[in-house]
């Protein structure tokens, strides 16, 4: 006999869940009221740091949004059955973190009442505006990419769809990139180096996102996930957590050498407080070297190891976009090379900054948003991976 | 002609004339907001010329004269509008010191223009690098990338304003080079208000303003001229 207790605590714990997500996107949008009817003056961002804590979650959302397709990819430009049956909640998580990074991107703006106005008046050599381009064609191919899966009758232009949707989101990740590499006067960005490095940040992002909430739906559908398949997708997140970390050690490498740009590493890497603190200990420690043992040391490279890894990936990755992002701003702008500055618009100082509690609930709506589209569209429709009998790739 | 001619025709002449009645002060009033619609023009380069020898530490009336010009508060808080600003520098390999104001520095190549998603920051034909406030969705990109930390960010409910320099909670703004003073024939009044006459601004393109001739006969600096950006202010005593 069906044991019907079991289903009614999983339908109860189902509504928990939307409840929660739903009172915190409430949050956010309580957040975004404030912000709109009081100004930015409640935020902790001001005239130097001019992005703050919303930007750290947007970008972190946008950039795992692009990387989690990578296991898409895998299935479908490179025809690995594994990934291949990966492909449909990879391509949800995408949409949904895209949704809800690009959410709280734009009710961050000044004026998010102007939204229109980014589509109406463009200027073809902004960054910005190719972004409203990429993450708006991102949408959509993957939308196609997912009925192309989802439907049988599309089945054929699956192929054509996954290698468009591959190449969409490394120009997409470019783009994101680009917002910084093009900030020719700030010694934290401006470098070639920016793009390549948030791709493959991307790919160790979401592939980590992915293996958390994989593991979640296995556990909802009480099903245990094949070890061979979590034996290769965690030897690829270990790859990738390896190639992320080269590439951030490249950017500091390259930065160090060029004495004009020496102030600055070691404010990031030595002397910042907070900056320092979170990249060695933050990134470095919690969020690369302990992922790597758990993935990679004798004895260890189980499922919770993975999933603990992943999440310290994910939160490594909070960490690094901190310092990156406000570590940057917070770093004095060189107007007057060679000379000691100061002035009452904190020229030549560090600039403070404290994220206040709108930031961190704009912030975190912009997660549930994300969360409540997984989980409402994990429910509704089949996205739970169907693996074949034998592996064949 | 019939009566119904003669009717139709007073009627046609009445609505005429209270139709005219209705739309001239409109009209008036337009010509009156909308002023000399004459277009700026290109042959025009607007510009300055600070002399740091003739500025003074600790004198700050460029600041006040542009704060109640502009309708700023003076505040210098960290999230309070600051159009232009005193910094003082000192050569670290000699400890000589300068005093000068910098402010948006107009540039040819503004990076602003070129980050800003809609069009908001623009270049106007004569040189001066604006923010259109009603493009401006306050995404702050602008900020980012300006070189001289030039941008400020309105974050909180403005009062008072100026009418001339209509300002906006969740915009962008810098200095406007008195773009509203210039276009009536006056200087900027930070220029005006210098006592010791440090700025002097005017058309580089012009072969016998004072400018031109200035910044051909006395070394002048571009600040970061390393980026290229070619701005219309330019330093002397440097």
């Amino acid at each position: 006999m069906v044991d019907l207790s079991k289903l009614y605590s999983m339908n109860r714990l189902y509504y928990v869940l939307l409840a929660i997500g739903g009172l915190s996107v409430l949050g956010g949008a309580y957040a975004v009221f404030m912000m709109e009817h009081h100004g930015h003056i409640i935020s902790g961002m001001n005239n130097q740091i001019v992005w703050g804590m919303p930007h750290v979650f947007a970008i972190f959302l946008i950039v795992a949004a692009s990387g989690v397709l990578n296991v898409a990819s895998i299935g479908s430009v490179f025809g690995k059955a594994v990934y291949k049956a990966r492909a449909p909640l990879a391509s949800l998580l995408s949409l949904a973190m895209l949704a809800g990074g690009l959410a709280v991107l734009m009710l961050d703006l000044g004026r998010p009442d102007r939204i229109i106005v980014a589509a109406t008046n463009y200027n073809p050599t902004s960054v910005f505006a190719w972004n409203v381009v990429l993450y708006s064609g991102m949408f959509s191919l993957v939308i196609v990419y997912l009925w192309t899966m989802m439907e049988r009758r599309m089945n054929p232009f699956n192929k054509a769809a996954g290698l468009a949707v591959f190449i969409w989101r490394f120009v997409l990740t470019t783009g994101t990139g680009l917002i910084f590499a093009f900030l020719t006067a700030r010694q934290a960005y401006g470098s070639a180096l920016l793009p390549p490095m948030f791709i493959v940040l991307s790919f160790a992002w979401g592939l980590a996102v992915f293996h958390v909430v994989q593991k979640v739906i296995y556990a909802w559908n009480e099903k245990a996930l094949d070890p061979a398949i979590l034996q290769r997708t965690k030897n690829l997140l270990g790859v990738f957590i390896v190639g992320s970390l080269y590439m951030v050690a490249t950017y500091h490498f390259t930065n160090m050498y060029f004495a004009q740009q020496k102030g600055f590493e070691l404010f990031i890497l030595r002397d910042g407080g907070i900056y320092p603190n979170l990249f060695w200990w933050g990134y470095v420690v919690f969020g690369n070297v302990l992922p790597l043992l758990l993935i990679y040391f004798p004895g260890l490279g189980k499922t919770k190891c993975v999933m603990v890894a992943s999440m310290l990936v994910v939160l490594g990755a909070f960490a690094l976009l901190y310092v990156f992002i406000i570590g940057g701003q917070a770093y004095p702008l060189n107007i007057f090379p060679g000379y000691e500055v100061s002035s009452t618009f904190a020229d030549g100082q560090i600039a403070s900054y404290t994220p206040s509690i709108y930031e961190f609930l704009l912030g975190f709506g912009g997660l549930a948003i994300a969360f409540l589209i997984t989980t409402v569209s994990v429910r509704v429709l089949n996205f739970m991976p169907q693996d074949k009998p034998y592996i064949s790739d | 002609m019939s009566d119904i001619d003669t009717q139709r025709r007073q009627f046609l002449k009445t609505s005429a004339g209270a139709a005219a009645i209705a739309i001239a002060p409109g009209m008036m009033l337009y010509q009156t907001a909308h002023g000399d619609t004459a277009e700026a023009s290109s042959k025009v380069r607007w510009g300055m010329l600070i002399d740091t020898a003739q500025c003074k530490e600790g004198c700050n009336d460029c600041v006040t004269a542009c704060n109640k010009e502009n309708g700023l508060s003076g505040k210098t808080g960290t999230t309070d509008s600051q159009w232009i600003r005193k910094i003082e520098i000192k050569d670290i390999s000699n400890g000589h010191t300068v005093s000068l104001p910098m402010m948006c520095q107009h540039c040819e190549h503004p990076p602003c223009v070129d980050v800003c998603p809609t069009n908001a920051s623009f270049k106007r034909a004569d040189g001066i690098v604006l923010v259109d406030r009603h493009l401006c969705i306050g995404c702050r990109y602008c900020m980012m990338a300006c070189p001289y930390k030039a941008r400020s960010f309105v974050h909180e409910t403005l009062e008072d304003q100026n009418p001339d320099v209509p300002r906006g909670k969740g915009t962008v703004e810098a200095c406007s080079l008195c773009v509203h003073r210039i276009d009536k024939g006056q200087i900027p009044a930070c220029a005006e208000a210098c006592q010791n006459k440090a700025i002097l601004f005017g058309d580089l393109n012009d072969a016998n303003s004072e400018i031109h001739k200035k910044v051909r006969s006395v070394a002048t600096v571009q600040i970061r001229a390393d980026l290229q950006l070619n701005p219309g202010v330019r330093y002397q005593g440097l």
